[in-house]
């Protein structure tokens, strides 16, 4: 499911808005899912506090949105661009690739809750393709 | 056996209570239809499905997406006995209209942001949880006469 030039076009044109106020949308995406999804907190059981007012939670939720900014920018060559992220993933951090899909899904509550009637079927579709794209070429390292 | 606390409770009843179902049945279903669409294979009677802008104008799909709100809050007023309240509907889905299980969960994801755009700051962490846990409880009992 490659992203087409329309995809591209969209998820560029709504990221603008999204990275404003990246600070809040990847600690609160990433706080969803240790709460709603409590079999990912394995993965972050270095830390003793992950509940929504975490500070470690936050900072990390930064750091995510800075790699999906990343992403964004090498949108046409995921697998090269993204090659640092998947050696960690893949060899420090062995997360599970469904646990991906987790994590979009929350993103995706978390920008519907903001951005409302904006976030359109169209929208949606477009974010969730790249964002497929994104775990895929996190992935790609992994066998 | 699904035990629900006072306040999951309190919390479906009140997202449900908050719906306007004629307006979100038809959005959560269209939202599926383009960003899933492999799951337009199941509503090959129901007209046109060209592109978005035909699936969001097609009143069979409204009307549709109408009884599947209507068909979840079945669910809402039997929370106790979801899987008794859905063993028919289980039965439809498997035999009639052999829908891949895994279709449920997408309608689900749909439904779930259509129903976080439209309470925004409302729809906490606590309530996702809560209402994506319902969700998989129907999705679960949905699934169980599939054999």
């Amino acid at each position: 499911m490659s992203l087409t030039d329309n995809d591209i076009a969209t998820v560029k044109a709504i990221w603008p808005k999204i990275a404003k106020v990246a600070n809040e949308v990847g600690p609160e995406s990433l706080a969803r899912m240790l709460c709603i999804y409590p079999q990912t907190k394995i993965y972050f059981s270095h830390w003793s506090d992950l509940s929504i007012q975490s500070t470690k939670v936050k900072e990390h939720g930064v750091v995510i949105m800075k790699g999906l900014s990343l992403a964004v920018e090498k949108i046409n060559d995921m697998a090269n661009g993204l090659q640092d992220l998947s050696q960690k993933h893949a060899f420090q951090m062995r997360v599970d690739p469904a646990n991906f899909r987790l994590l979009s899904q929350c993103i995706h509550v978390v920008l519907a809750k903001r951005f409302k009637a904006e976030y359109t079927p169209e929208v949606h579709l477009a974010m969730d393709k790249f964002l497929s794209n994104v775990a895929l070429a996190i992935a790609e390292k992994y066998r | 056996m699904v035990v629900w606390t006072e306040s999951e409770l309190s919390i479906i009843n009140s997202i449900f209570s908050s719906l306007d179902y004629e307006d979100i049945g038809p959005k959560a279903l269209c939202r599926c239809l383009i960003v899933y669409p492999w799951t337009q294979r199941y509503f090959g009677g129901f007209g046109n499905l060209y592109n978005a802008a035909a699936i969001k104008s097609n009143p069979n799909i409204a009307a549709h997406g109408i009884k599947i709100l209507h068909g979840l809050d079945r669910a809402v007023k039997n929370m106790d006995s979801i899987k008794e309240t859905y063993a028919e509907l289980s039965t439809l889905h498997s035999e009639k209209l052999h829908v891949d299980p895994d279709n449920f969960t997408l309608l689900g994801n749909c439904l779930t942001i259509e129903i976080a755009a439209k309470l925004g700051d409302g729809f906490t962490a606590e309530t996702q949880g809560t209402f994506q846990k319902f969700m998989a409880v129907v999705v679960n009992a949905l699934g169980k006469q599939y054999h």
